[in-house]
């Protein structure tokens, strides 16, 4: 019963979205139908201090309410994060990280020597620069775990994207643009290894 | 019906904006502070009627809700923790005036040492105050459980204030996918508040909550007592009409997979839902596992719990509160309470889990199964997940 629920874990630094991460990708999968949770890790969190969150997705209820241990996709936010947080902790053989760097997958092995499963890279941090005109990883970052996870397709969730920008950013259809550019992009530039 | 990705507190909030009291008087307190500021916003953006008050303490807040529904006014609140142990002077006296109070309580550990997280220590320790407490295992019921509160306090022959719980953190602040009923259709099913008595009506002027000595304090008690009794027959009679609207069915228990258990657990709140993964997991290799969940608490199902568990011979009872008496939590000396005058008693034993937010996983809820398949060899008081 386990195996069709997936689960996920986002890295990241209080202030970069990994909670909205995964609020965002489990809204877009629930407007699709899919049962979802999506919940951060609550400690002392403050601006800047390493920080996760979490998300189960199934076609079918989730009953589970337990914490996750063995998710089956690691993202990282920030690529620094690597060196003080264990961030493959509890991945599984088959498991995916997907990081945020300009750094190959091969290089990202080498650093954790992380030799099993599979490691996604994608430079979210210059595709948000160049496409929302800030650094917010988070977005693109979605892009990328639709192509890893290929829980949805990317027309999925670009067209949830989109309406629910539409909504909150009415007067400033640049930011909703640039936004959905930003998850293309990267569902088109992460580079598995 | 259009379905929701809210965490128990928008669902408890969402709640209170459809049933759109009279008045709310709220503190804050983690974990349930999301509840209050939700539905502070609605109330500032003029999406509800509701007269919200903000006070000082949690003291002062249950002190509010007890003046304004005295008024006749449909009251309502949310608190956790140490905000509903500042409420507990209060708490007896809603009782006793008879006012149908509706609390979004959301579980957490008492002080000390000071935590946030989830445990039922909080709730438990305002188990005899003669409210009703409504236990939910995940945001749907949350949101379900709230509505029904509203009827089942309201009901002419209850007339108990309720206390609707979540659990901090894992329900509290989990996105879920929810159901939610259309404002209209939650108003048609809660109805309008009747108060038979209200300060607020001159032309009837009354005395409420005047001394009340040797000569009719016992009655007043007694009252109380029986007002209790009608509680669950009501609670019975609201879940098959709730059930009519939305499909989805309440009792006093659920009974997972109890039919024809030989090893069960008896357990409330989240934690339900874990267990149900690991007793699908046992019945795929044969092994005959169930549990009972108590939907209510108070008052307590006994005779309910009682015809379900006496088949059943080897049971462990889950108690997310400990109380430090030597002979187990609440949950447990309750259901031994239960079967006590049964002609058939199981075997059961107690465990202590998850204080002060400690995750319960599938190993510790395996663990627990397993351990019941030679109970003889296991004490009678348990405790789960600890470091010794």
């Amino acid at each position: 019963m386990k195996n069709k629920i997936l689960e996920i874990r986002w890295h990241g630094r209080g202030g970069q979205g990994a909670k909205t991460a995964s609020l965002l990708f489990a809204d877009a999968a629930m407007a699709l139908g899919k049962y979802i949770q999506a919940f951060p890790e609550y400690g002392p969190e403050r601006m800047g201090a390493p920080v996760a969150s979490f998300n189960r997705l199934s076609d079918e209820p989730i009953t589970l309410h337990c914490g996750i241990t063995n998710p089956s996709i690691v993202l990282v936010l920030d690529p620094t994060l690597i060196d003080s947080v264990d961030v493959t902790a509890g991945l599984p053989e088959d498991g995916t990280l997907i990081i945020n760097t300009s750094l190959s997958p091969q290089e990202i092995r080498e650093k954790l020597n992380f030799k099993q499963g599979k490691v996604g890279t994608v430079n979210a941090s210059l595709i948000s620069k160049e496409t929302i005109g800030r650094e917010i990883p988070n977005t693109p970052m979605l892009g990328a775990l639709v192509k890893v996870s290929q829980f949805l397709t990317i027309e999925e969730i670009i067209g949830d994207l989109e309406k629910k920008l539409k909504k909150k950013f009415a007067h400033k259809p640049e930011v909703i643009a640039g936004n959905l550019a930003a998850v293309k992009r990267a569902f088109e530039e992460v580079v598995l290894g | 019906m259009p379905a929701a990705a809210k965490t128990g507190n928008e669902a408890m909030a969402e709640a209170m904006r459809q049933i759109n009291p009279d008045v709310v008087a709220a503190y804050p307190i983690t974990p349930a502070t999301e509840i209050v500021m939700i539905f502070a916003q609605f109330a500032a953006d003029g999406l509800v009627g509701t007269e919200y008050i903000p006070v000082e303490s949690e003291h002062s807040a249950m002190s509010a809700c007890v003046g304004a529904a005295a008024a006749g006014a449909r009251v309502m609140t949310g608190t956790s923790s140490q905000g509903l142990a500042l409420m507990y002077e209060i708490l007896p006296i809603a009782t006793a005036l008879r006012l149908p109070i509706i609390m979004c309580e959301v579980n957490r550990a008492l002080s000390g040492p000071i935590n946030i997280h989830c445990d039922h220590s909080d709730t438990m320790a305002a188990r005899d105050f003669g409210w009703i407490q409504i236990f939910s295992e995940n945001a749907q019921e949350a949101y379900d459980n709230t509505l029904q509160a509203v009827r089942i306090s309201e009901h002419s022959k209850v007339k108990l204030p309720s206390m609707v719980t979540t659990d901090g953190f894992i329900i509290s602040h989990c996105m879920e996918r929810v159901e939610m009923l259309g404002d209209k259709e939650v108003q048609d099913f809660i109805g309008e508040k009747k108060a038979e008595v209200s300060l607020l009506d001159v032309t009837k002027p009354v005395t409420i909550g005047a001394l009340d000595l040797q000569d009719y304090y016992f009655e007043h008690r007694r009252q109380m007592a029986e007002a209790m009794k009608n509680v669950a027959p009501v609670i019975l009679e609201v879940a098959e009409e709730y059930s009519k609207l939305t499909g989805r069915k309440y009792d006093l228990i659920e009974e997972y997979k109890l039919a024809d258990a030989e090893i069960a657990i008896v357990a409330l709140g989240s934690t339900c839902g874990t267990a149900k993964v690991v007793i699908d997991e046992l019945r795929e290799k044969g092994i005959k596992a169930g549990m009972l969940k108590i939907r209510v608490f108070r008052p307590f199902p006994a005779e309910r719990i009682a015809a379900v568990l006496n088949k059943i011979p080897a049971i462990a009872v889950m108690d997310r509160s400990d109380s430090l008496n030597t002979q187990g939590g609440p949950v447990y000396t309750e259901t031994c309470a239960a079967l006590y005058n049964h002609p058939k008693r199981p075997k059961m034993i107690n465990y202590i889990y998850g204080l002060g937010g400690r995750d319960v996983t599938l190993d510790d809820l395996r663990s627990v199964f397993s351990d019941l398949q030679s109970i003889d060899k296991k004490p009678l008081f348990n405790y789960l997940g600890v470091r010794d």
